[in-house]
């Protein structure tokens, strides 16, 4: 069987979802009944092409107008609850068999004449197809995300990637995860391309600030470890300033200065696209993300049971501040391999999986962490880093039954996949849940098979999960997931 | 057992704990980052011919307020205030790795608080074609080689030895973030902070001291030392990058007859 975007596309079914194609007041006014209509799989059918003016029915169109006229009115949500998004992180799958053992390290300075920029330019294109693919069939959003000096993260720039994702898709999110703020000068730089972006979606862009790895941040662009979370946090006010002053302001910061703080464009979005910080466990981060309300997001390559310790602190961060327990206040991140049987996922992903734990997570442990990185308080919590020689004791020579059995990949027949991720989101409280579908060495044929499966066997079958909370973090221009 | 107690400055907002011994003229003794402990054998040996004052460095246990100090300028101011605080307007600097660093940029900025500068392998320049080894990040096992000659050696084991149960481990894990995490404040990633604008500023009869097998911080780099502080003589011991803890003997005696010649 052969998988190709453009030539073996489902058929798509036709509802149009009202609001998808207009502003974020006409989507306030969806109500429970009509939206409950939508079905999976949206899109018009003209995927491959960007909207056009023409492809927004007149109907549509007046619809959303009169919307926008009419007064605003607080509606309760619709049923439509989980969201699922497809996430990418672009692995470099040409490795050598015997990289673990004759590199140190895949990250920060593993040797780039490992790399083939001719067999690159031919991955983005097989890459930026498995996102398309993944909206096509059904997926409420698109994930990229960004990395420095890593052979599985080939993305230094993941605004370019979702620029690229805005011309020929037209539904999901377009979720960046995110910008490093610390690493922008100015971080105003983060401000104009995510506002580029969310009017180049029609806003349909989630606006995450991550921290940063170690790796990325102190190591491969230089920042001082003992000063990048308060940069962060400074550079996130001036961002967020950026988006809501109306005024021309000044901003005198200790890393930023700024005396015409004033961005062209400003976001389509109001007041800002939703904020998803993507953290690794850092106590102080999920007190200030709960604090500002925010969504959390837990991008674990270690699975839902090692991730509940993370996830748990995180709700009890929460509670602590006085949020609610709202579960679209939560993302976490979770490997997925579906195939016909559970024997069959084996043959077919084992070796991907594998290259993914093996070679790609393969960090030095003196890259793992530098020393300031993780606050005394966070060491004190006993949360560790996710890669390093602890971590790589772990991971050493797991067989199948052991990533399967610890959690860090669900894998199997459908059945068997909609068993666990169905417990993984319940356990972790979890409203946005992230897929990694493409892992490791997996060729662009056997991700959009893992992609097709997982949308049509799975993906309905967790859908109703979390009925009757609100997602207030979903961008306004984004299809607003399928009942 | 050396004096120990807390010199504050700026009402309590920067607060060193500094351990003091000996009899004669003042003697300053800046740390390097890797030394556990406060106080050490060199320092008591020195302490025979000066009035030795070790100060461990803000962000070190006992020593407070690094949050209020953003760069190795405020540093330095605050060392300056310090001197004046110990009532010091004038004593010999000595300094290890990044301490010798540290003593260099006040010898540099304060001239007139150096009576003399003794610089044990100090950090501060660079040379791309021979990086200093990365010292904040090694991993224990490639640690020891760096800083040691011998790390086999009984000093160099002991230094070595850590505690075995979880808690004192992690209280262990979290003291050596905290002693790293305050030099990197002040040089990541790349100890040159700008002292070679400074060093022709230094007046004060200055001493290199090296260990002539140092992995960490190679000799070339006392050649560029030598090249950009006028008339500083350099001493060769036998040893490694701790060579004041491997031959505290020869160290220390090397200093003596240096400020008494």
């Amino acid at each position: 069987m052969k998988w190709n975007v453009d030539t073996e596309l489902q058929p798509c079914r036709q509802e149009p979802v009202p609001g998808d194609h207009c502003c974020p007041v006409a989507l306030d006014k969806q109500d429970e009944g009509v939206a409950g209509l939508a079905e999976a799989g949206g899109g018009s059918g003209d995927s491959g092409e960007h909207r056009s003016e023409a492809g927004v029915s007149a109907v549509t169109r007046a619809a959303s107008v009169a919307a926008a006229l009419a007064p605003v009115k607080t509606v309760v949500s619709s049923p439509i609850a989980m969201k699922i998004c497809f996430f990418h992180l672009m692995p470099y799958r040409f490795l050598p068999d015997d990289f673990e053992q004759r590199y140190r390290s895949v990250w920060v300075d593993v040797p780039h004449h490992l790399h083939d920029p001719e067999k690159t330019r031919g991955l983005y294109h097989e890459f930026l197809d498995e996102l398309e693919f993944a909206e096509t069939q059904g997926f409420d959003g698109l994930c990229v995300n960004e990395h420095h000096n890593n052979a599985y993260g080939l993305m230094p720039s993941p605004n370019l990637m979702a620029a690229a994702l805005t011309r020929r898709t037209s539904q999901a999110a377009i979720v960046v995860l995110g910008n490093s703020l610390a690493a922008y000068n100015p971080p105003l730089r983060v401000a104009e391309e995510f506002a580029m972006l969310d009017l180049l979606s029609d806003g349909r862009l989630v606006a995450g600030f991550p921290v940063g790895t170690s790796m990325d941040m102190n190591f491969a662009y230089g920042i001082n470890p003992a000063t990048l979370r308060d940069r962060y946090y400074e550079a996130h006010d001036l961002v967020m300033q950026a988006w809501t002053r109306p005024e021309v302001f000044s901003f005198n910061g200790k890393y930023t200065q700024i005396r015409y703080a004033n961005i062209w464009p400003q976001p389509l979005q109001k007041p800002h696209p939703p904020v998803w910080i993507p953290g690794g466990g850092s106590v102080e981060t999920w007190e200030w993300t709960a604090k500002l309300d925010y969504v959390y997001c837990y991008l674990s390559y270690f699975g839902y049971k090692r991730g509940k310790a993370t996830m748990d602190g995180f709700w009890e961060a929460s509670a602590r501040v006085g949020a609610d327990d709202n579960p679209f206040r939560a993302g976490f991140l979770q490997l997925v391999c579906v195939s016909e049987t559970d024997a069959q996922a084996e043959r077919e992903y084992f070796p991907h999986v594998h290259y993914f734990y093996q070679k790609c997570l393969n960090v030095w442990e003196g890259f793992a962490e530098a020393p300031g990185y993780r606050t005394v308080k966070t060491v004190q919590s006993g949360t560790r880093a996710q890669v390093g020689a602890a971590a790589r004791r772990v991971r050493q020579s797991l067989d199948w039954g052991q990533y399967l059995d610890q959690g860090y990949v669900i894998a199997g027949s459908p059945a068997t996949v909609r068993q666990q991720l169905t417990e993984c989101i319940k356990t972790l409280r979890v409203g946005h849940l992230m897929v990694l579908l493409q892992i490791g060495s997996m060729p662009k044929e056997l991700a959009l098979k893992n992609t097709e499966l997982f949308a049509q066997e799975v993906m309905p079958h967790v859908r109703d999960l979390w009925p009757g909370y609100k997602d207030r973090w979903w961008p306004s221009g984004a299809r607003n997931g399928s009942a | 057992m050396p004096d120990d107690r807390t010199v504050e400055i700026r009402g309590g907002a920067v607060t060193f704990r500094v351990l003091a011994a000996g009899r004669g003229a003042p003697l300053v003794y800046f740390h390097s980052y890797h030394e556990r402990s406060a106080w050490s054998p060199f320092l008591d040996l020195l302490a025979r011919s000066f009035s030795v004052y070790a100060p461990s460095h803000p962000g070190v246990t006992g020593s407070t307020g690094i949050e209020t100090l953003d760069d190795l300028l405020d540093l330095t101011l605050a060392y300056d205030e310090f001197l004046q605080a110990l009532g010091l307007e004038r004593a010999h600097l000595v300094g290890h790795a990044f301490g010798g660093m540290m003593a260099a940029e006040i010898a540099a900025v304060f001239p007139a608080r150096a009576g003399s500068l003794t610089l044990i392998s100090p950090l501060g320049l660079w040379r791309d074609d021979a990086p200093s080894a990365d010292v904040l990040i090694l991993p224990s096992d490639e640690l020891a080689p760096a800083l040691w000659h011998d790390p086999a050696s009984g000093v160099a084991r002991q230094w070595a030895t850590l505690p075995v149960s979880d808690q004192e481990s992690l209280a262990a894990e979290v003291e050596s973030i905290q002693r790293r995490s305050s030099m990197a404040k002040f040089a990541w990633p790349i100890p040159d902070k700008g002292l070679k604008k400074r060093l022709h500023r230094i007046g004060a009869p200055t001493l290199l001291l090296w260990g002539d097998a140092d992995r960490a911080n190679p000799l070339v780099y006392a050649d560029e030392w030598q090249r950009r502080v006028k008339g500083a003589a350099l001493r060769l011991l036998p040893g490694g990058h701790m060579v004041l803890h491997e031959t505290p003997e020869s160290a220390a005696r090397a200093i003596v007859e240096f400020i008494g010649a």
